[in-house]
């Protein structure tokens, strides 16, 4: 920790928070709100003396609230950088100074009221997602008393109990009347494995962490008696085995199966009744001390972050990587990598494996120091340009310059255009050329798909990122779906033209899908905005000309969403089976006779 | 300037093309329920195309350098491959026919394992006559297809790590070290998370900080 404070090529925020990022691969520019911490970073040492006088008293977070601190603190005694902070919102004032203690107090003049909020950009190549975790609130799941009983702990505060820098010096204490427990036991998969409460995923590390405690309780009380209630004990790593067996060889008692309720004994201690699974029998187990084994959620920040730089989430909400196998680390947005419980529940080893796999992948992509753009991007053709701003309007990079008083025609600057499509198919004119996907090549794979039975096949458009990635994990997933459902993928759904609609239908196909990302997951920040306003345009007009407008639908499909995209497919089939010939041969009518 | 290279691609079009058709049995993960040598032999007669086989294992070295022989060999100036998703391969086989001196844009998959054999198990024939369609109209767009050309932009050597817990640590130091400089931004007051809360860590029972 003290490394990443001193080394000379670190630059250090702490009390900093990422609010925005511009930019693409290799030159990204991110914009940092650095809050005041009040007390000078570099010259503070720690000494103390400020939060000795310091009057206000409030419960300390890192200890989960079983010790105390001042509203000057310092986070924790390793904390790097060492210097004490000022929570301003506890602070009873200082301007006009009615306190002020601390100033007085510090003699190398620290503490500066003055300071305020500042905001950094910084420009960076390349990007790692290391936002961590957020323990399940065990609060909703209050069977186990978490609310109302005293002595039911989560994992964490049983953490800093016995840690030997914790506010009882390692000492385990009942919060009810501070003596040692006899007995403690912990309850396993707590937010974790349950399709109701929590998440419904294993979180990878209650099962170790609490084959820990036992053994460090047992280290410092070879007498306690320990239960620990479970589903599996998952001790999958290398030398977790073995440390369980040393667990039960030292009397730890596992019983399997989930405690059903706990109540609370005069004496404070815990009434715990469990059906033991093994042998199909009620028990009740009178414990001094439970221990929730708290699962692991996603970090609060994660949405946020997720929308500023254009990635997506499994359904669990932790980040979803570019591949599970082959690109562990890999965001699927070019030059963001992740390292950590940002992409899933890990322990401490898994953590720094995956950190450092990060950081090689960054320096991968770095180390040339220079970068190869995709070719995908857009061209004006310039005689055919009325400069009429459309695309300068739709562009979500702003790539595009076009001067509209002056009729100075369009034009791409090609190292931001990211290539979603959305100017080509929004130009009036059809003077913009979306290289790789233009119109001629998108329109020749509607056609030939049309060719031979088009009544019996479903068009569907998915977007690379989230919907057709939708449609791999569907197969990966190997869930069935009509097989007459055909593919075309664009970049973003952004891409798909109202030409390529009409030429649909009148190709003779009886449903047409458009399906993209998310409103507001648009890997082109939010070009899908522009599918979605033009899919209304279409279907306005297709109801104004007698073609009914359900035959044309848009859905949001994730790159995790197999499930939804398989739906999908059935609706879509459903819907294809209430469109009669008639009606289609009816619409290409309309569609020719309104062509001329 | 600009315009007339475009026009002059537009024109391009109707030039007779040199395609060649690779479908792949991806072991039995495809050729299970997709009937193949159906598939190859159907894109054969398809107009521009010189070559249509079925293949073993289109990714593997044998069956890249059996694309690229048949490349040199008969003139083939665009390349489909009937496998697996494109966010898998299309990169391996992109860098296959720029080996074998083409253009890497002047390719395409059809997605048969991920669309078709794993999603139509059932449905055998369905599955072989979507698998011809996505070929159909993969062999129509590949024909389309124009050569183009990457950019080199310049880049910044430095990495932004937002989140410093064990795993911001560890990717900061890691690339610190490497040479490259490191913007590391934490929310709370400290660096350390939550790891910095944990007394002994797992298997080793050490001190975490």
């Amino acid at each position: 920790m003290t490394d990443v404070g001193r080394h000379p090529r670190i630059k250090l925020h702490t009390l900093s928070e990422v609010v925005d990022v511009k930019g693409y691969v290799g030159n990204f520019d991110v914009r940092i709100l650095k809050k005041a911490r009040y007390v000078d970073e570099k010259e503070c040492t720690a000494c103390g003396d400020c939060a000795e006088v310091c009057p206000v008293v409030r419960p300390d977070e890192f200890n989960l609230g079983l010790s105390s601190r001042k509203a000057i603190f310092s986070p924790f005694p390793q904390a790097v950088p060492s210097a004490y902070v000022v929570n301003i919102n506890e602070c009873l004032g200082h301007n006009p100074s009615v306190c002020a203690k601390c100033i007085d107090a510090c003699d190398k003049g620290c503490i500066n009221f003055h300071m305020s909020d500042q905001e950094i950009v910084e420009s960076v190549g390349s990007i790692v997602v290391a936002t961590g975790l957020e323990p399940y609130d065990p609060k909703e799941l209050d069977e186990y008393g978490y609310t109302r009983f005293e002595n039911v702990l989560t994992s964490l505060e049983f953490e800093r109990l016995i840690n030997a820098g914790g506010p009882t010096k390692g000492e385990v204490l009942r919060p009810t009347d501070r003596k040692r427990p006899r007995s403690i036991g912990f309850i396993q998969c707590v937010g974790s494995r349950s399709a109701k409460k929590g998440g419904n995923y294993c979180s990878n590390v209650c099962c170790m962490n609490t084959v820990k405690g036992t053994l460090m309780l047992k280290e410092h009380y070879p007498d306690i008696d320990i239960k620990v209630f479970y589903i599996d004990i998952r001790a999958f790593g290398k030398g977790f085995e073995e440390l369980y067996t040393r667990s039960r060889r030292l009397g730890v008692h596992y019983l399997r199966g989930l405690p059903g309720t706990v109540e609370e004994d005069p004496d404070r201690s815990l009434r715990v009744a469990v059906e033991n699974t093994a042998t199909g029998k009620l028990e009740i187990h009178h414990l001094d001390m439970l221990v929730l084994a708290l699962g692991i959620k996603p970090a609060s920040s994660t949405q946020k972050l997720q929308e500023m730089l254009g990635l997506q989430l499994t359904p669990d909400g932790f980040f979803l990587e570019a591949h599970p196998k082959l690109q562990p680390v890999d965001a699927a947005t070019r030059g963001v990598f992740y390292a950590g419980c940002a992409e899933g529940p890990k322990d401490i080893k898994e953590s720094v494996t995956q950190a450092s796999a990060a950081a090689a992948r960054a320096i991968r992509l770095m180390h040339k120091g220079e970068i190869t753009s995709e070719p995908i991007t857009s061209q004006v053709i310039t005689e055919h340009c009325k400069s009429c701003g459309k695309c300068a309007e739709v562009c979500p990079y702003n790539a595009i310059t076009v001067d509209v008083k002056k009729k100075i025609p369009a034009e791409v600057n090609a190292a931001a255009c990211a290539g979603c499509g959305t100017c080509a198919a929004e130009c009036p004119f059809g003077a913009i050329i979306m290289n790789h996907f233009t119109d001629p090549q998108i329109l020749n794979q509607v056609e030939a798909l049309l060719e031979e039975e088009p009544k019996e096949k479903i068009l569907a458009f998915a977007c690379n990122w989230c919907s057709y990635a939708g449609a791999d994990f569907a197969g990966v997933s190997r869930l069935q779906y009509p097989p007459n459902v055909r593919l075309i993928r664009t970049m973003c759904s952004g891409r798909v033209d109202e030409k390529f609609i009409w030429e649909g239908f009148e190709k003779g196909a009886p449903v047409i899908l458009v399906s993209g990302c998310h409103i507001g997951d648009c890997h082109y920040i939010d070009a899908n905005h522009w599918t979605e306003k033009r899919i209304k345009k279409i279907h306005k007009k297709m109801e104004k000309s007698g073609i009914r407008p359900e035959r044309l639908q848009l859905e949001w499909i994730s790159a995790a969403e197999g499930i939804r995209f398989a739906r999908v497919m059935e609706r879509m089939e459903a819907l294809r089976q209430s469109v009669t010939e008639e009606e289609i041969a009816e619409t290409i009518e309309i569609l020719k006779n309104r062509k001329k | 300037m600009e315009a007339i290279v475009l026009k002059e691609k537009q024109e391009d079009v109707d030039v007779p093309r040199r395609i060649g058709v690779y479908v792949c049995h991806c072991g039995l993960n495809i050729a299970k329920t997709v009937d193949c040598p159906k598939v190859a032999e159907t894109a054969a007669g398809l107009d521009d195309v010189v070559v249509s086989k079925d293949i073993g294992y289109a990714c593997s070295e044998p069956g890249q350098q059996q694309i690229k022989d048949d490349i040199l060999e008969h003139g083939l100036d665009r390349v489909v491959v009937a496998s697996c998703s494109p966010r898998l391969h299309e990169p391996t086989f992109r860098q296959m026919i720029q080996s074998a001196g083409l253009n890497p844009y002047l390719f395409e998959m059809a997605n048969l394992r991920e669309q078709c054999s794993w999603v139509h198990m059932d449905t055998p024939d369905a599955a072989t006559s979507k698998a011809i369609d996505l070929v159909k109209m993969a062999v129509s767009r590949v024909r389309l297809l124009q050569p183009l050309k990457e950019e080199i932009l310049p880049l910044t050597k430095r990495t932004l790590v937002i989140g410093g817990g064990v795993a911001g640590i560890q990717t900061a130091l890691d690339l610190a070290d490497n040479g490259y400089d490191v913007v590391l931004v934490e929310k709370r007051p400290s660096v350390g998370g939550t790891m910095a809360q944990l007394d002994k860590t797992f298997p080793t029972m050490d001190c975490s900080i």
